[in-house]
């Protein structure tokens, strides 16, 4: 059972605990955050003030993100012997269309994420701007999945609402219409 | 001590967004597929049971672990930048099939490429903080 994929129903109420608990620690759940504190910690406040904050502070969710790097570690390699995520067969051959061949067989697409894949400089371009949009996006929305979707609207905050709204925008714009752009064979 | 339960609950997030295949590009791109269930059942399910329990904690004024008063803050208002900035991650997400969370924990799963989504990620925190002033919020 725990080497299988965990099901939803038990997924989402442990992710509601981990972030009950941590309000409860006196913090809150939120992991975008963490790139502020990290180009802080670069040095960013060099160019701009909105850096300059109190590192210290902000130590305890970088134990988290530690903690998650862990966890991947864990999860990756000793909890599932299968990596292969079995997404619906639509999804499948929808991508197969785009030449996602290694769709139904891996964790992640090796055509994105397998080390021989960065041969092609594209693809380099392709993950370089993917972050930098979720870097830009998240720090300019003020939160991401875990500090809107599951944090803000638990807590039935309207901004994380539109927030969501905003992300799904983003997300049905990214795959309906600019990956047969990107990806076309 | 608690330098150690913020590592633990980071561990056991790590291993529950990785275990639910949240954290796999695929379940993303199906997701704004809607051709599963799966991940609106993991987000659905937490936000459920997260109501549940923040609104407990409010209305119970229960203290925190180590004694002091708990503040949720409300999140600042706008609409721009909760529109403009989720459009703008909304697009990395599905693109990197990762949010920031599912980052981390895939550099530790040790898909190498995400490495390159993190520095990406990174430089658009940094741009965002140099160019906050001229946003619209």
């Amino acid at each position: 059972m725990l080497y299988q994929p965990w099901p939803w129903y038990v997924s989402g109420p442990l992710i509601a605990l981990i972030m009950a608990l941590l309000i409860l620690m006196g913090k809150r759940f939120g992991m975008s955050s963490n790139l502020e504190t990290f180009c802080s910690i670069g040095g960013a406040g060099k160019f701009s003030d909105y850096f300059k904050t109190d590192v210290k502070s902000k130590r305890w969710n970088l134990l988290v993100v530690l903690g998650s790097v862990i966890g991947g570690f864990l999860g990756a390699h000793w909890l599932s012997p299968n990596p292969a995520v079995n997404i619906s067969d639509k999804t499948v051959s929808k991508l197969q269309e785009l030449g996602f061949d290694s769709a139904g067989t891996a964790y992640l697409p090796t055509e994105l994420f397998g080390m021989e894949s960065l041969t092609d400089p594209k693809v380099w371009i392709i993950l370089l701007v993917a972050g930098f949009l979720v870097g830009f996006g998240t720090r300019y929305a003020g939160g991401c999945t875990s500090g809107h979707a599951i944090s803000g609207l638990s807590n039935l905050q309207r901004p994380s609402l539109i927030a969501v709204i905003g992300f799904f925008i983003g997300g049905l714009i990214m795959v309906h219409l600019l990956f047969p752009l990107i990806f076309a064979v | 001590m608690k330098n150690i339960v913020y590592i633990i609950l980071g561990t056991f997030l790590g291993i529950v967004l990785y275990k639910s295949e949240a954290a796999s590009w695929f379940r993303i791109y199906e997701m704004f597929q809607f051709d599963s269930f799966h991940m609106y059942g993991i987000i659905g399910s937490a936000l459920a049971v997260g109501i549940v329990l923040v609104q407990w904690i409010k209305k119970s004024k229960v203290k925190s672990f180590s004694g002091e008063t708990i503040a949720i803050l409300d999140k600042e208002k706008s609409i721009a930048r909760y529109i403009l900035g989720g459009a703008l991650f909304g697009l990395g997400w599905a693109l990197a099939g990762a949010c920031p969370g599912p980052i981390y924990i895939l550099v530790g799963a040790g898909y190498w490429p995400i490495v390159i989504v993190l520095v990406g990620a990174l430089l658009g925190a940094f741009a965002y903080g140099v160019l906050r002033s001229k946003l619209p919020h």
